[in-house]
């Protein structure tokens, strides 16, 4: 049996989580309640009155094919720049923790880009993908056309999942770079006294024993990617072309605050919310068990 | 010393704000950026030393959509402006929303005569209820031109722009078998391309009068000459004869006419401007009214820009200097500075004659924008060309501008991309419908 240390006075516990409680309630529940109400009735912009509809708002986003394809887009746009952001953090930080030349200054300068707002580096990206004058427009050297995101929209899916990729990096090398160095030396060591060279002890000791790092990073990066790609998307190609790089969250966006329609904005922003936490919920359920901790 | 000086920084202090508690304030959303942002704030700047009994305070929003989004919200926490620019499609969403101090009553009430008249009706009637009294007022208006190469014609031995589509076609064939790699630039634009295009072929956009009857009305335009007029389009950009200029790829369709890369380009008048400003003497260049197809009798265009609306819940004084700004905005000496420092043109009769009159038409830069006026005011206007009055219409131009890109990348063929557009453009229809059930246009 494990003795836990509690405290009696609940009260001072409350009052110390008050203020965080009261900031969750403000900026989440209450708007979620609000759009849960929304999604259920026909809510006129000005506030002039609304009507309750029932399912209704559910059963016109369900039978749109645009938001199922909406749905598809962000599922492969979260998998590839989660994939993508992860291994490019993980790498660099194996390379960091090496202690190659010049680590000291890329532990840090490595974490800069998370400063970065989304709509700053989608602007940044925006020149760099820029199919006339940007870096990206080597590509046509090759071959006319050869890149083009204002008319393809593989293209641009492209370009909306390597900023979204390098925006996260950071983020990741820095859990990256922690778990690394958390790894205790006399086992990295031990293997080298075995023979086990720079491959065999990254594959066979660091990533297993990072395991809950990559673990936690995953969830991170997937949820990240389906709530907080809305700036990269508006700047870079605003959902275009022909709805390519429309993702759940834009599709939010567009329909709600362009098109005025608050109801269906509201359902779509509920089965957003309903389709992250599933999708945590067996995160946790099948790839944490995989995960050992300590 | 000291203290005389702080007894005089005080009677100062009590001076000016005794002076600013006087001046009745009130607040004017725009949805305009860079140089036409500066010069909306040049207009409340005029009216401010104009008088001194109002202040007015003008904020830009960003654009248009973004402004009316910032209203809505504000509106929702009771901290919105008394005046907000709406943009022309957004008039059945503004009338139905129900917290809107029609422009027409708030001159009445304020007893000040307009002459409403004298309003182009190319103009007014997109504003004006069943009865024709306007709801907002109209502010920064223009219409759309086709923007033409003079030099360039003159080497292919022709001086005048075609009248027609085909002439047109004929013209982009001879521009290209003289080398020239861009006869005419081309980015979809449902206001060109769908809107002003159905209005001056008479063309139904919708049924029930373009929504001006009814809130059941359903899009047509798949089935219209605007149909036969994307298949040309895109039969022209396969060609060769239209080349896709967007401001991703590098040059909007206007930057790259202005920069002499390409020899047309369709747009508002109001580019009329910012075009004078890029080419300064490079080339000689010219507008005309948009063509159009041969066997059809050509109407007038209507009005592309903003309105201004007075939004509910505002006091008597604040509404009281919201009609003395619109008052010294109907001003001809307005009108005059509007339409020198933007490309847009003025609203009213008494406005362009005053420009006429003092011969602001007749010499460069101005030297063609009365063009505008023509096109506006070509026939007086029929029930299919007052304008457009479908809700969400900004959603519908969504859905048209995406459709269209698929037909570019090769996705779908114009017709394919039009039905899927009317289908889906129907249904919101069905929904704003639902949505105000039972309430009618006013």
């Amino acid at each position: 049996m494990q003795k836990r240390a509690y405290f009696k006075a609940n009260w001072l516990a409350y009052l110390f989580i008050a203020p965080q409680l009261l900031i969750i309630f403000v900026f989440f529940y209450w708007p979620a309640s609000q759009a849960m109400y929304w999604a259920f009735t026909l809510e006129q912009p000005f506030g002039g009155g609304n009507q309750w509809v029932g399912l209704d708002n559910f059963r016109a986003v369900f039978s749109d094919e645009t938001y199922w394809a909406s749905i598809w887009r962000s599922i492969v746009f979260a998998a590839l720049s989660t994939g993508l952001a992860m291994s490019m953090a993980l790498v660099l930080a194996l390379f960091a923790d090496r202690q190659l030349r010049g680590y000291r200054f890329f532990r840090v300068g490595m974490i800069w880009p998370y400063a970065i707002a989304a709509p700053a580096a989608a602007l940044a990206f925006r020149f760099l993908f820029n199919p006339q004058s940007g870096v990206f427009a080597y590509l046509n050297t090759l071959s006319p056309g050869l890149w083009n995101p204002a008319l393809s929209g593989v293209d641009a899916m492209t370009a909306i999942i390597i900023t979204q990729a390098w925006k996260q990096v950071s983020y990741s090398f820095i859990f990256f770079l922690a778990g690394l160095q958390s790894i205790p030396r006399s086992l990295i060591e031990a293997g080298s006294m075995d023979g086990a060279r720079v491959m065999r002890r990254m594959l066979d000791l660091q990533l297993p024993l990072l395991a809950p790092t990559i673990f936690f990073l995953l969830v991170i990066n997937m949820t990240d990617s389906f709530t907080d790609s809305f700036g990269i998307v508006d700047i870079l190609t605003e959902g275009g072309p022909a709805r390519a790089t429309e993702l759940m969250v834009y599709k939010i966006y567009v329909d709600g605050f362009q098109g005025l329609d608050y109801s269906g904005a509201a359902a779509q922003s509920l089965v957003l919310m309903a389709l992250v936490i599933l999708m945590t919920f067996f995160q946790f359920r099948f790839i944490e068990r995989r995960v050992h901790y300590t | 010393m000291q203290k005389k000086l702080i007894a005089s920084t005080l009677a100062l202090l009590a001076l000016t704000t005794s002076a600013m508690a006087e001046k009745v304030k009130f607040e004017y959303w725009y949805g305009l950026t860079g140089q036409l942002g500066e010069q909306v704030q040049a207009t409340c700047d005029r009216f401010n030393a104009s008088q001194d009994k109002y202040e007015i305070s003008c904020v830009s929003q960003g654009d248009y959509a973004t402004a009316l989004q910032n209203t809505i919200a504000a509106f929702r926490a009771k901290k919105h402006p008394t005046i907000v620019q709406g943009v022309e499609v957004s008039t059945p969403d503004l009338m139905l929303s129900g917290q809107v101090y029609p422009a027409y009553k708030l001159m009445e009430d304020n007893g000040f005569e307009i002459d409403w008249d004298s309003y182009f009706p190319g103009i007014a009637n997109y504003y004006a209820d069943s009865d024709g009294r306007l709801w907002s007022m109209p502010f920064n208006s223009s219409t759309a031109m086709m923007y033409w190469n003079v030099d360039a014609y003159k080497s292919i031995g022709r001086d005048e722009a075609p009248k027609t589509w085909e002439e047109y076609e004929q013209v982009l064939r001879e521009l290209k078998e003289a080398g020239n790699a861009c006869p005419s630039g081309y980015a979809p634009s449902s206001w060109v391309d769908l809107e002003q295009f159905s209005m001056v072929h008479g063309e139904p956009i919708a049924t029930k009068n373009n929504g001006y009857d009814g809130l059941d009305a359903e899009v047509v335009f798949n089935k219209t000459l605007h149909a036969k007029h994307m298949k040309d389009i895109k039969r022209w950009i396969d060609e060769g004869l239209l080349v896709i200029k967007t401001r991703e790829t590098g040059l909007s369709t206007r930057d790259a006419f202005a920069a002499g890369e390409c020899a047309h380009f369709f747009g508002s008048i109001a580019s009329h401007q910012a075009v004078t400003e890029q080419v300064d003497e490079g080339f000689a260049w010219d507008v005309a009214m948009l063509p159009v197809y041969e066997g059809t009798e050509r109407k007038n265009s209507v009005v592309g820009g903003a309105s201004l609306w007075t939004l509910s819940g505002k006091t008597e004084d604040q509404y009281r200097g919201a009609a003395e700004y619109f008052k010294f905005l109907a001003k001809p000496e307005s009108a005059e500075f509007w339409s020198t420092v933007t490309g847009y043109i003025p609203v009213t009769d008494e406005g362009f004659d005053y420009l006429v009159e003092k011969g602001f038409y007749s010499e460069r830069p101005y030297k063609g924008r009365d063009k505008a006026i023509e096109s506006l005011t070509y026939t007086p206007v029929t029930p299919l060309t007052r304008g457009i009055r479908l809700g969400n219409f900004v959603q519908i131009r969504a859905e048209w501008t995406s459709q269209m890109q698929a037909v570019l990348s090769g996705q779908k063929t114009p017709q394919e991309a039009l039905d899927d557009a009317v289908d889906r453009s129907n249904k919101t229809l069905r929904k704003f419908e639902r949505t105000y059930n039972g309430k009618t246009l006013p």
